[in-house]
């Protein structure tokens, strides 16, 4: 079951339809309702290695549907400290719950201050509206 | 419907091998094969019947019309195919002698001839087996040059928003880097934005004209100047060439390199993907670097010439899809300077029916087109929560092939349509009538639009599905073996 | 309409002039100058096309029947060429089918449910390549046995992120070619391993393949011997290679899968099994595959799944790979493909079933040992083989070939147009369309042209 459509209000956001929850050195990533509805269910995760360098506004993954294929983008930058093994086996887990067992990966932050650049759910919500 | 493995019973067969009364060496034990592979075993009458049964699960242009946008799906002439099983051109081995392959080489030069004057360009080389090939080759010609020139610094490609897929895909195999250009509201390339990304690192354009849009470029005559001002040269995809033979000339237009598509424009038939074949033209300054072989005329006799000391290489066995050279040549000496009213009776039926049509869905582009053109069932979505989609499976209920959907990318919710020249106006009409009920139906009954198609040997089929657990190949009884993809 | 030049041909257009008046009016214009009006006057063509007069059918066929009869097919010719196209027998059953509208003059399957046959055809000739390989996933065709080299090379590029390409110098020379054509654009290089008295040393093949992303071999090679292929697969695995094998469908009966000595791939040309020689295409090209290469794979390829009502369907699918879709990230630009050929190839496999290609291969092996036995001249090289023998020629083999023409014989293929120092060797192909009289007939010749 798709979930409905909704943006946390603890989360921090990328234009390209991103989402960070940063926890102190750490955060995890993912990405929002807006992004797995317009891809449609998803039937392919491709991972970034552990121990890899992810670029703020780079992209570090790809996501797929049948008919759609698309780069995930980096909100932050940070080292890969973990993948979600359950959306690589399961990728459908992000339609279902993208905010939490649908999550992509966990960093450890290069620089915590990148965060401050990030949207509030009232910018990103502000944002989806215009497209 | 079984597969033809599920029809398979131990010892029965179809076809016999000669056997001669002769020992048989013993291959190697270390190269000799441990286990027969498991190709089924049936008889010639079900062998035949399974075929016939999966012929009639399939809809060709023999069947109905399939205005499959981008994909020209004309009638195709069985004359050619009788030519093409002539057994001087059937039997013939590629690595004949050039003194007993006269009669294939003459023909491959007149059919050189013939596209020369349809391009507008000097030379062509027929070995590319399919367009996208072409266009590989084309990019690889363009290196060629830049090489030659002392400019390899030239890595850029451009191309429009509208581009086929193919195009961008071909230049990251020859490695350039992709530039794109939007369009303009009238379907024109947006000649501010051209300028401002063509400088001295552009290598060329690739452009189809007409467009994907289904629109001549108005603008083309600039563009050629952009691209040749600054030393860049123009690569011109010939997947909407049936809309322009005889009327307008790609070399005419400023284009450098030209590919064609003989199984869309010349006839070859689509074959349920394929073979197709895809000559490439080019101006006298890129001859040079052709692929290797070429067909060269020596008074009264041909031959391949191998001798090119410059050219880009190889890009396929042998000197092409000959059989494919057959259909299209006859196809050519059938319709002779005629050609002409081919493609204008292509845009006229386009045409028509835009004209049709355009107030029961959407013309994002509205213009008179070429030889297809575009819709869009973004207020049926809207509206009714209709999309391309059902629209395309409903039609397949009238015994229609639908169009081509969500493509080009630029358009929502797009229906490409392309009729070509061959449908009698009792066809155009159906789809119209069919067209315009579907768009009725949006509005009373979108729930049937939604279960449709109903009349086909399948419903909707499970994509998700098949892409998620990949099953690629039969499982025979082998299933649990883990490390192999099909095993259920 | 132009009103110049001969009439479009009967049966070709569809249009009354009553049609067209009517369309005309619909669509609002005058005539049909007008809807070309859109076309900028400076690129305009106003002059009729250059091009031969058009034939009626009869006359047309009369023609093209002229042309074919310049050509010495072999069936006029008692022809001995192979050298990665052969005349093998195809079944009848092919010309039945690839002649049926509904599959001819189809295109690519994009809509399902219209394409069912396509699809379980496809499937069908997927799941045929698989079980003669040994491999887990094989596309539904390339272009030919020179292209999917190529392809095979930028999956390797993708897989190792290494860029050198190593291909046995017995792998065929078109191959070799088109290989090197593309290489650039991938951003690899290519080495040669030369050959060692006709095969191709392993150690050698080893060594070259250290640090190496792909390493290509051929089964039976372009000189018609048995390559110690396993040892040559593991040679280049050692080394972090992918070893490819390309090989003949027809030898697949009785030559070992290359799934089941190591390789990664296995590609080669398709013709010997369905298509006829036809002066070198259309043909198609196969490329199969590990399953851990499925996301890398280029062209179409169909997978099974179930209906709206649960009944099993088939679909292209991971079209995410392909360039309509990932575009210039795609795994190949391919979008044509040789479906209808590879049909040919699927039709023979059922025609023959597996007890029907083993015996297609112990006659073309008992054959070519029949040969070794009557044709006088010496062997090339002393190695096993399966359809095709090298022989060593007094004169340049292409001398032979030329004298021996005379005769109505075409001894076999002059290994010296590719290699250098081979100019003495003749390969002779022999198929189970020769029989012990022609090889008879063929070595009287070679007596009279090499004495």
């Amino acid at each position: 079951m798709a979930a409905s459509e909704s943006y946390p209000d603890d989360l921090r956001y990328h234009p390209e339809h991103d989402w960070a929850r940063v926890e102190g050195e750490e955060a995890v990533l993912g990405i929002t309702w807006y992004a797995q509805d317009a891809l449609g269910e998803l039937v392919h995760y491709e991972a970034p290695e552990v121990g890899s360098t992810l670029r703020k506004d780079g992209a570090y993954a790809e996501v797929e549907s049948v008919k759609a294929v698309s780069d995930v983008i980096a909100p932050l930058s940070g080292e890969v400290l973990e993948v979600n093994q359950k959306v690589v086996d399961e990728p459908e887990t992000v339609n279902e719950d993208p905010y939490g067992g649908g999550w992509l990966v966990r960093i450890r932050l290069a620089d915590a201050g990148e965060a401050d650049g990030l949207l509030d759910v009232a910018a990103y919500k502000a944002h989806i509206a215009e497209q | 419907m079984d597969l033809i493995y599920e029809k398979s019973r131990p010892g029965r067969r179809a076809g016999r091998v000669p056997t001669y009364d002769l020992p048989v060496p013993e291959i190697p034990p270390e190269f000799a094969r441990a286990n027969p592979p498991r190709l089924p075993e049936v008889p010639e009458n079900e062998v035949v019947r399974h075929f016939t049964a999966l012929a009639d699960r399939n809809f060709g242009i023999d069947t109905g019309f399939y205005p499959l946008g981008s994909c020209t799906m004309k009638h195709n002439p069985r004359v050619n195919e009788r030519a093409a099983a002539l057994p001087g051109f059937r039997d013939l081995h590629p690595l004949q002698e050039d003194e007993g392959a006269q009669g294939a080489l003459a023909l491959m030069w007149e059919l050189e001839q013939i596209l020369i004057e349809v391009a507008g360009l000097p030379a062509v080389t027929l070995q590319p087996a399919a367009g996208s090939q072409g266009e590989l080759t084309g990019l690889m010609l363009m290196r060629a040059a830049f090489a030659d020139r002392g400019e390899p610094g030239r890595n850029v490609i451009v191309t429009p928003d509208t581009a086929h897929g193919t195009n961008p895909a071909s230049v990251t195999m020859t490695g350039f880097e992709l530039a794109k250009v939007a369009t303009t509201d009238r379907g024109n390339l947006d000649l501010d934005d051209l300028r401002a990304k063509v400088d001295d690192r552009t290598a060329g354009l690739m452009l189809t004209n007409p467009s994907t849009l289904g629109l001549f470029d108005e603008g083309i005559e600039e563009v050629a100047q952009i691209f040749h001002d600054r030393g860049a040269l123009l690569y011109y995809d010939g997947a909407n060439l049936n809309a322009v033979v005889g009327r307008s000339r790609p070399g005419d237009m400023g284009f450098d390199i030209v590919h064609y598509n003989l199984h869309k424009t010349f006839s070859q038939p689509h074959g349920g993907g394929g073979p197709g074949g895809g000559p490439v033209a080019v101006t006298q300054e890129l001859e040079p670097f052709l692929p290797s072989p070429t067909v060269v005329r020596d008074g009264d006799a041909f031959r391949l010439e191998h001798d090119r000391p410059r050219s880009i290489g190889r890009v396929r066995g042998f000197a092409g899809p000959f059989g494919v050279f057959v259909r299209s040549y006859a196809f050519m000496r059938a319709y002779g300077p005629a050609l002409k009213d081919m493609s204008e009776t292509a845009v006229l039926n386009a045409n028509y029916l835009l004209a049709q049509l355009k107030d029961a869905y959407e013309l994002p582009y509205d213009r008179l087109c070429m030889h297809e053109f575009v819709l869009s069932a973004r207020a049926l979505k809207r509206e009714h929560g209709i999309t391309a989609l059902d629209v395309a499976k409903r039609l397949m209920d009238h015994g229609i092939h639908p169009p081509t959907i969500y493509f080009p990318l630029v358009v929502q919710e797009a229906l490409m349509i392309e009729p070509t020249e061959t449908e009698t106006k009792e066809r155009l009409d159906e789809f119209v009538a069919a067209m315009r009920s579907i768009a009725e139906e949006a509005a009373t009954d979108p729930e049937t639009l939604k279960q449709a198609p109903l009349t086909r040997p399948v419903r909707r089929l499970d994509e998700v599905k098949a892409a998620k657990q990949p099953v690629v190949r039969y499982a025979f009884d082998d299933a649990g073996s883990p490390d192999r993809i099909g095993a259920r | 309409m132009s009103g110049q030049g001969s009439p479009a041909p009967a049966g070709y257009l569809s249009l009354t002039d009553a049609d067209r008046e009517a369309m005309l009016e619909a669509i609002g214009v005058e005539s049909v100058d007008a809807l070309f009006e859109q076309i900028p006057d400076g690129v305009r063509f106003d002059r009729p096309l250059a091009v031969p007069e058009a034939l009626p059918e009869a006359v047309l066929v009369r023609h093209l029947e002229e042309l074919a009869g310049r050509n010495a097919d072999t069936g006029r010719e008692l022809s001995f060429l192979g050298m990665g196209i052969y005349d093998h027998y195809v079944p009848a059953i092919v010309d039945t089918f690839l002649s049926r509208g509904e599959l001819l003059t189809a295109y690519t399957p994009y809509q399902p449910e219209m394409s069912q046959g396509v699809l379980q055809a496809i499937f069908e000739y997927q799941t045929a390549i698989c079980e003669l390989t040994g491999m887990d996933v094989s596309n539904a065709s390339g272009y030919d046995g020179t292209t999917v080299a190529a392809d095979a090379c930028f999956i390797a590029r993708a897989h190792t992120g290494r860029s050198r390409i190593v291909l046995a110098e017995t792998l065929h020379p078109m191959a070799r070619q088109v290989v090197k054509t593309y290489a650039p654009g991938f951003g690899m290089d290519v080495v040669e391993v030369p050959h060692d008295g006709g095969t191709t040393d392993p150690e050698r093949f080893g060594e070259a393949a250290r640090d190496a992303a792909i390493a290509i071999f051929q089964q039976p090679n372009a000189f018609g011997c048995l390559e110690p292929a396993p040892d040559l697969a593991a040679a280049a695995a050692e080394g972090g290679a992918l070893p490819v094998a390309h090989v003949d469908l027809a030898s697949l009966g009785l030559l070992e899968a290359p799934g089941n000595y190591g390789c990664a791939m296995a590609i080669g040309e398709g013709q010997s099994i369905g298509n006829y020689q036809s002066y070198g295409g259309p043909h198609y090209g196969f490329l199969a595959a590990r399953s851990e290469f499925i996301r890398r794979m280029p062209g179409r390829i169909v997978g099974e799944t179930t209906d709206l009502e649960g009944k099993r369907g088939f679909v292209l699918t991971l079209q995410t790979r392909e360039q309509h879709i990932r575009r210039e990230k795609a795994t190949s630009n391919m979008t044509t493909n040789q479906t209808l050929l590879a049909l040919g190839g699927l039709i023979t496999f059922c025609w023959l079933g597996p007890e029907g290609l083993r015996e297609l291969g112990e006659t073309c092996t008992a054959l070519a040992g029949y040969a070794k036995g009557r044709v006088p001249l010496p062997l090339a090289f002393e190695r096993p083989t399966f359809k095709e023998v090298a022989f060593r020629t007094p004169v340049d083999a292409r001398e032979i070939v030329r004298r021996a023409r005379e005769h109505g014989v075409h001894p076999g293929y002059p290994l010296g147009r590719d290699y250098e120092g081979l100019d003495d060797v003749l390969l002779v192909a022999l198929t189970e369309k020769r029989t012990p009289s022609d090889i008879d007939r063929l070595a009287e010749v070679l007596a009279e042209v090499t004495a």
